[in-house]
């Protein structure tokens, strides 16, 4: 008897084991596959990170020298609108659904929300092109903004809604129970115990829509001009890597490195950057 | 997901049964809370059948009864917080001065803020400090306050809640920091920091060491003095100890919370009129 357990007991000993070593090597390639991109993405852009790259314009196509602080410039400028469109919206339609709506409309919308950010981002542009450069007679700026809100609101949509519903039920009792409104319990109460989960959201959202290009090709269409106002074409650090990866300079292609790199920078510095505000507003 | 107890807003109590006769009587009732005919529902599942009772002004009420007899469905709906939970509804009257907190044009945030309420876990805001906690019902229901009048409200209400000089130097930590009893003393303070009329405290011990226990029941006893509180527990020893009235609770052959027995504490515990109030009082079941 004691035997045949002791029997039974290795082999659950073994496949324990091996379970933990699959597991165990599939997140280290996992990892491995990520430090590869970014470290080769680094190492071969810092390379041609200089002072010029920063506060330089670009110059014409395969002329040595130049900038991309259009480009940068650009980033930050779509960004900032998707952001101003797609927060508000985001993160009111997280407060919908996890805290008003009734359990139908709530699935309804999630789930129209998952497949909302499982939309390739080349249609998003397109649709955004049809519904705002076609009528506007222009690319611009404003519908390059608008483009990546369409991308950015499910996300911040549906991580505001997991962090509000993680709050305990008890916490929105004890504040009705005071006589405080729905509302004011939900943003006086239920929203600061989300806090850190919706600006992980919202920096998820950034993240991905600074690295976007796809939606950018139809509607902030690139600019050699620099910034020249919202209703203008704007140029990326996106779209000026994939113009000049494909040309057939070296410079032209350096540049596409040095831009892939300001571009992981700038997203990991978001990252960082959020993440030590939200800890720093918790504690 | 779906499953997950969502709170929604559902206001058909005064809607859905237009027969309703509730006689508002509004003379020669201040502070009391008269409950007549009250059922009440999760979805489908009937939780309290026809209970009728009269809570006294500046009492201490307690009710009794053992698990699932619908003591805290029916303390929840004394404030209307019973419509908050997924499928809860409400029929039949609660009459508090006379006047029905079901009627259509009832506001439920105005009477719970004149029926305030404490739950069994103590659910101090986590991230609020404990001044913070105190002064939640005032300044989440106010535009602005003024900060002088927020400290008098805070001493105030963590005095009146036996709280203040174990708190006084930490008011800005955060309530999450305090012990399990100074957390559930510091609800107390919330609650009363908005002067409700009535307090509604269901099982506030039942998380609690003896000791703390000990400390509520005192506090309990000198808050009645200014207001009516309505306390569920299925510890006997404490409502024989701390209220005035008592009513016992037991669900009946379809598992519907009914009142069996209310009556005076000091009757209700020595000399029950009812045998199935006897039986639970001695120990033979629950």
């Amino acid at each position: 008897m004691m035997n045949l357990q002791e029997h039974g007991q290795a082999r659950r000993k073994f496949i324990n084991q091996l379970m933990l070593v699959l597991c165990g090597t599939a997140a280290a390639i996992a990892i491995l596959v990520l430090v590869l991109i970014l470290g080769y993405t680094l190492f071969k852009g810092i390379s041609y990170i200089n002072l010029n790259i920063l506060i330089q314009a670009a110059k014409p196509m395969g002329q040595a020298g130049g900038g991309m602080r259009n480009e940068i410039f650009g980033t930050l400028i779509l960004v900032l609108l998707g952001c101003v469109f797609a927060l508000p919206i985001g993160v009111l339609a997280g407060i919908y659904l996890a805290e008003f709506a009734n359990p139908r409309v709530a699935a309804t919308i999630r789930f129209t929300a998952d497949i909302l950010s499982g939309v390739p981002s080349i249609v998003v542009g397109v649709f955004v092109y049809a519904i705002m450069v076609m009528p506007m007679h222009s690319f611009s700026a404003l519908s390059g903004g608008v483009a990546l809100a369409v991308i950015m609101v499910p996300v911040v949509a549906r991580t505001a809604e997991e962090s509000l519903r993680l709050v305990p039920d008890s916490m929105r009792e004890a504040a009705l129970a005071l006589g405080i409104t729905r509302w004011r319990a939900v943003v006086g109460v239920v929203m600061p115990g989300a806090m850190t989960g919706i600006i992980t959201g919202i920096m998820l959202g950034v993240a991905r829509i600074a690295g976007e290009t796809a939606p950018l090709l139809f509607t902030a269409l690139g600019s050699s001009f620099g910034v020249q106002g919202l209703l203008k074409p704007i140029g990326s650090l996106s779209l000026i890597i994939y113009k000049d990866a494909l040309s057939p300079y070296p410079t032209d292609q350096q540049h596409a490195w040095a831009g892939a790199f300001l571009l992981v920078l700038l997203v990991l510095g978001i990252s960082i950057l959020v993440r030590w505000v939200s800890n720093r507003k918790h504690n | 997901m779906e499953d997950k107890t969502n709170i929604t807003i559902q206001n058909t109590a005064g809607e859905e049964n237009p027969n309703r006769t509730c006689l508002e009587h509004p003379e020669d009732t201040k502070g009391i809370l008269e409950v007549n005919n009250l059922s009440a529902w999760y979805g489908k599942t009937l939780a309290i059948k026809n209970i009728s009772m009269s809570i006294r002004a500046k009492t201490i009420t307690a009710i009794i009864g053992p698990s699932g007899c619908g003591k805290s469905t029916f303390i929840r709906c004394l404030n209307r917080m019973h419509e908050v939970a997924h499928g809860g509804h409400a029929e039949g009257c609660i009459m508090l001065d006379g006047r029905d907190i079901y009627a259509r044009d009832a506001d439920p945030v105005v009477i719970r803020r004149r029926i305030g309420m404490v739950f069994q876990k103590p659910a101090p805001f986590p991230m609020m400090s404990v001044f913070d906690n105190v002064a939640a019902g005032l300044k989440l229901t106010q535009f602005w306050s003024r900060h002088w009048e927020l400290e008098e409200v805070v001493e105030r209400s963590l005095r009146q809640a036996a709280l203040w000089d174990e708190v006084k130097d930490k008011l800005h930590q955060s309530g999450a920091s305090l012990s399990g009893g100074q957390q559930q003393r510091l609800c107390i303070a919330r609650a009363i920091a908005v002067q409700p009329e009535i307090i509604l405290l269901d099982e506030p011990c039942s998380a609690l060491d003896p000791a703390s226990t000990l400390k509520i029941e005192d506090l309990m006893r000198s808050l009645v003095t200014e207001y009516s509180i309505v306390i569920v527990t299925h510890n006997m020893q404490q409502a024989a100890r701390v209220s005035d009235m008592a009513g016992f609770f037991l669900a009946d052959q379809d598992r519907s919370g009914i009142l069996i027995e209310y009556g005076k504490t000091s009757q209700l515990f020595t000399n029950p009129k009812d045998k199935r109030t006897e039986d639970y009082i001695t120990g033979r079941f629950g």
